[in-house]
């Protein structure tokens, strides 16, 4: 039996307890044997030790679901939903915004400081950017299509009026609905290839306390393929996702996640790990676009300098060195 | 203007079901949908009460609160409705409604759900008043027509009453002196946040 089963069987039990402890002092001057019976108050004071208790009966019609009486449980959703859930979005959304506004401010570009060397090397190859951009895709629109569940009722339905607002939203929930599956396949495929380049050691601590460079003077501890950041957002990712990804498939498939106690459950876990993972991707796609010369290249062509390999990842460089991987010349010279 | 609410007194409700069947025919109401029905609690046991629950038009509704499309409005009888051109069918009026109204025509996978439906109050939508449209969405719309929801206007023992709360809370407070007991209005305290002082 699942956990709110269980609890609603203690609670029947409960309930059926008080019954009979109201009822039983009933002597032969009432007029009605019958007339003690469990009252709304009395159902909300058992409550107060179980909020996710329902109140169950029986019903006649087939409809098993309709036999919950009461369900105050939703109260509490609803005010996750209109209080934490918001405050909890707004703060991880915008906080990561003006972080990295005040970053790209004091810090500017991050340039590679010796300069591009016009010499590249194989950072990754076509298979790593396509599931990386297939997730990153899928990705973007399922946080623009979640965040306007919660938001877009502020934020667009004044703009652009109810119809065209519910279309949108229509929109919104069969791509979320649609796109989740393509996301998944692609956390999955990251999560097999770049595993074995991502299992946190020593040297990432150092990097991490050094702020990788970032955050104060002085230059990270030479890193391999992934560095200690780059790890946290490579375990982010697979963590963030499964979670997305479990939570997702309850509230898809209602008929498994039980009732709608659990259905709650899931969307409050789905809403807190989505949030907190797109203020983990804001500073991913900052980083890796107008925050550091040179970082693009590594998911657009999959070529990078080679002075901007050396860099980050020295250690990884010397490695594909090594193993016989030449960097090639970004120019060909005439020959 | 009245402040419309239901109002089950337990103690007179024979669970007959006939306030089930009436709200099915008057609205139309699609098979797998029932807007109200009957909920026997401890069943066969001493303190047995029927109630018959709907939608019961709750005081700061839960349900247009967690509205993502913000499709629900409020009557000037404080009736709860909502709009089925605007309703995207997510479920998340589900979720917050503590009495189980919101009901969906199809409860596949995949969030195909379909519009969500719930009782009207016999009040129709937001169509024009009694036009086909607002008929084939939402039911009946008694209310324009003067009367009260069909399922407490034909109710045999009179459990179920509907009209302006405060008359039907001073029935009830009758009812209660002159037998000398009363279970209480169920679903009051949630949704109205307050109970019938005897």
């Amino acid at each position: 039996m699942p956990l709110g089963a269980h609890l609603r069987f203690l609670f029947s039990g409960l309930l059926l307890a008080l019954a009979l402890a109201v009822a039983a002092p009933a002597g032969a001057q009432q007029v009605n044997p019958t007339a003690n019976s469990v009252r709304e108050q009395q159902f909300l004071e058992v409550l107060k030790g179980n909020p996710s208790a329902e109140l169950r009966g029986r019903v006649s019609i087939p409809d098993t679901r309709a036999a919950t009486l009461e369900r105050p449980a939703g109260r509490d959703w609803r005010s996750f939903h209109q209080g934490t859930m918001t405050r909890i979005g707004a703060v991880a959304v915008l906080g990561m915004l003006v972080i990295l506004v005040a970053f790209y401010l004091f810090r500017g570009r991050i340039r590679i400081a010796a300069g591009p060397s016009g010499q590249t090397i194989t950072r990754f190859n076509a298979f790593e950017r396509f599931m990386h951009w297939l997730t990153a895709g899928c990705f973007i629109i399922l946080a623009l299509s979640g965040l306007n569940v919660t938001f877009g009722k502020a934020l667009l339905l004044p703009l652009i009026g109810p119809q065209a607002f519910t279309n949108l939203s229509v929109a919104a929930k069969w791509s979320h609905n649609f796109l989740a599956w393509p996301f998944m396949l692609g956390v999955a495929l990251m999560f097999l290839v770049w595993i074995k380049d991502n299992i946190p050691n020593l040297g990432d601590l150092r990097w991490l306390a050094a702020g990788g460079g970032l955050i104060g003077k002085g230059h990270a501890p030479p890193a391999r393929r992934f560095n200690g950041g780059q790890k946290v957002i490579f375990w982010a990712v697979v963590l963030g996702g499964a979670a997305l990804s479990v939570s997702g498939v309850y509230l898809l498939y209602p008929s498994f996640s039980g009732g709608v106690l659990d259905m709650q459950f899931w969307n409050m876990v789905h809403g807190i790990v989505a949030v907190l993972m797109i203020a983990v991707m804001l500073a991913h796609i900052y980083i890796g676009s107008i925050g550091m010369e040179g970082a693009f290249d590594a998911m657009g062509s999959g070529e990078v300098d080679l002075n901007w390999a050396k860099e980050h990842h020295a250690l990884w460089v010397a490695e594909e060195v090594e193993k016989g991987r030449a960097p090639g010349a970004r120019l060909q010279p005439a020959e | 203007m009245a402040r419309m609410k239901f109002l089950c007194d337990a103690d007179r409700c024979i669970e007959c079901n006939a306030c089930v069947t009436a709200c099915k025919n008057e609205n139309d109401v699609p098979w797998g949908i029932n807007r109200r029905r009957v909920v026997t609690i401890n069943d066969g046991k001493p303190g047995e009460r029927s109630v018959s629950m709907a939608c019961m038009h709750c005081t700061d509704a839960p349900c247009a609160a967690v509205c993502p499309v913000d499709c629900f409005y409020t009557t000037a009888d404080a009736v709860v409705l909502h709009n089925k051109d605007l309703c995207i069918g997510c479920g998340y009026c589900f979720y917050a409604c503590p009495f189980g109204a919101p009901q969906y025509p199809k409860l596949s996978n995949f969030g195909s759900r379909g519009k969500m439906d719930k009782c009207t109050y016999c009040a129709g939508g937001p169509e024009v008043d009694l036009s086909p449209a607002e008929f084939q969405k939402y039911g009946s719309n008694r209310l324009a027509e003067g009367k009260l929801p069909l399922c407490a206007e034909m109710c045999s023992t009179k459990a179920l009453l509907a009209g302006d709360g405060e008359i039907i809370a001073q029935i009830y407070k009758e009812r209660v002196v002159k037998r000398g007991y009363g279970s209480g209005a169920w679903g009051w305290q949630t949704a109205y946040r307050e109970t019938i002082a005897i």
